[in-house]
């Protein structure tokens, strides 16, 4: 009995270091500026929207929210399209120098961004596409290529290799079998793929920082650690900014929790 | 997978695009390094080695490269301590395990920027929760002694789910008949633990270690936004203090000598790992 009290408080424990933060932040959003000071800090006595109504009201927020989301689900497409059709190629096919592919593809995800984000820059601005969403896309659709890869080439791999050998009999092109026949069984992978790379691009910030200088291109990260103060930090606008950024992420969480466990261990330890 | 058909066209785009974004710049970045590049002047000049022998003098790379260091060491060691002793007390079935698994993932997927900027008014000064429920009042990211401890309790916060998750799999992967077998023999908590899940979870223990210690070394988003680098240098990395001479003072030369060397170091952290690794599969 005692044991088992001491394992609920542990759990407890767990996951109050966990969620507190981000609870704690959920109730800086709702308190009024004058009670954002006051001591000792308690939950808040009139409960308000202002700092929500204020995100949209006078910072284009709707307009960052926008360009994350564009940023994350194009690279999520480009992504899972050329990473899958890769990892198809490496389960199922025949390629030359397989192991050393597979062997780049796992090194190039150890690059620290901070060694390419300058000749990055150059090229950017060479090409003219500086403070554009399509820089963003094109770099955050390679630097989650590896994942994508990686994960996807461990689920194609447990698709037995008959259905792919009936489908050929059966006269289908390598093309038609993964677009017909691979792509389809392996939903679930392409799902759990599609997850962690939209959190990647959701979240990314060296890159962003660097490649956009206007609201035009600018995404949530950026937005959230340049967010205007003249003479003191807005902290209730900022944390109402970081709630309505994180939710979705939270939603994500809870409701696809095995998914992204499965897509981080499949990516990380078989890999 | 012999009589099979080709698949190197499947393989082409993403190799060329991974090859075009990635290794390209690497050996851009080194070309680089070996000029004086101003860009505002325009000024594009071969300079060979003068960049790193500057380097080699500079006690702010110096600084950088110790607080990095400090930084991957400490934050590393607590969040595979921390992220152990999570996965281990949620290897047990209990009820709402799932919603407990999901709550610890939260800090994983929340944006290091908002988690930094969560922490910031955590760790204020005078109206800060933390401060509070200490009952004291430190200047947690304004002191050249606290600032750089509040970074990695940060980052600790943040990452030790990814930790926990990795083991969590590791754990799930021992037999049961072991533990049972142990259990047995009269073998108590402790001695389960270090006879039986610690050596078979080290292949999974050493595979997070890269990973985290490779995210430590080149750690930015999460510093650069809590402290910025300061005060005075004193939480500086070498990815910030890299990013600031690129795109603060425009130096791409010298800013892609030390991008360069943060790229060193990280190829020889995955070689030293993978050189344990292979030697621990033989």
């Amino acid at each position: 009995m005692i044991r088992k009290a001491g394992f609920v408080i542990l759990v407890s424990l767990a996951v109050i270091y966990c969620s507190g933060p981000l609870l704690w932040q959920f109730v800086t959003s709702l308190k009024p500026d004058h009670e954002l000071t006051v001591i000792p800090p308690v939950l808040p006595l009139n409960p308000t929207g202002m700092h929500y109504m204020a995100i949209f009201r006078e910072y284009p927020f709707l307009r960052i929210i926008m360009n994350s989301f564009l940023v994350a689900a194009s690279t999520t497409v480009f992504s899972l399209a050329i990473g899958s059709l890769c990892a198809f190629a490496l389960a199922k096919l025949r390629v030359g120098f397989r192991a050393f592919i597979l062997g780049f593809i796992l090194s190039v995800s150890m690059f620290p961004p901070i060694a390419t984000v300058s000749p990055l820059y150059i090229i950017i601005r060479f090409l003219e596409l500086r403070d554009t969403l399509t820089a963003l896309i094109i770099t955050y659709t390679t630097f989650s290529l590896p994942l994508s890869v990686w994960i996807m080439t461990s689920f194609f791999k447990e698709i037995p290799d008959e259905i792919y050998l009936a489908a050929k009999v059966d006269g289908c092109s390598p093309f038609q079998i993964f677009y017909r026949i691979m792509l389809p069984l392996s939903m679930p992978g392409l799902f759990t793929t599609a997850i962690l790379v939209f959190i990647f691009s959701w979240n990314e910030f060296l890159f962003a920082l660097t490649f956009t200088s206007t609201q035009a291109s600018r995404t949530i990260p950026v937005a959230i650690a340049l967010f205007p103060g003249l003479h003191e930090v807005p902290w209730g606008d900022i944390a109402a900014a970081s709630m309505v950024v994180t939710l979705p992420l939270v939603v994500l969480v809870f409701v696809f929790q095995k998914r992204i466990i499965e897509g981080l261990t499949a990516g990380a330890i078989k890999g | 997978m012999t009589g099979r058909e080709s698949g190197n066209r499947f393989v082409m785009p993403a190799v060329l695009l991974l090859f075009f974004i990635t290794v390209y710049p690497v050996f851009y970045v080194l070309y680089l390094s070996f000029h004086r590049r101003l860009l505002i002047f325009d000024i594009s000049e071969f300079v060979l080695f003068e960049n790193y022998l500057f380097l080699a003098r500079d006690d702010r790379f110096w600084n950088a490269f110790s607080n990095t260091m400090y930084f991957t060491l400490m934050s590393v060691s607590l969040e595979l301590f921390l992220g152990l002793c999570i996965a281990v007390l949620l290897n047990r079935t209990f009820m709402l395990k799932g919603l407990v698994r999901a709550v610890v993932l939260i800090p994983w997927a929340i944006p290091t920027v908002v988690s930094a900027k969560m922490w910031e008014w955590i760790y204020n000064t005078d109206f800060g929760l933390l401060n509070f429920l200490l009952g004291m009042k430190i200047n947690w990211l304004g002191s050249t002694f606290w600032a750089m401890n509040a970074a990695i309790l940060m980052d600790v916060w943040k990452t030790t789910p990814f930790v926990v998750i990795l083991l969590t799999a590791g754990l799930q992967v021992i037999p049961r008949e072991l533990y049972h077998a142990a259990r047995i023999d009269g073998a108590g908590n402790w001695a389960v633990f270090r006879t039986i899940t610690l050596p078979l979870l080290k292949p999974v223990i050493l595979v997070v270690l890269i990973f985290r210690t490779l995210d430590a070394f080149r750690v930015f988003d999460a510093v650069y936004v809590l402290t910025g680098g300061g005060p005075a240098n004193t939480t500086e990395t070498l990815s910030i203090y890299a990013y600031k001479v690129l795109f603060q003072t425009l130096q791409f030369g010298y800013g892609s000598a030390l991008s360069v060397i943060v790229f060193i170091c990280t190829a020889c952290i995955s070689l030293f790992y993978i050189k344990i690794l292979s030697r621990g599969a033989r």
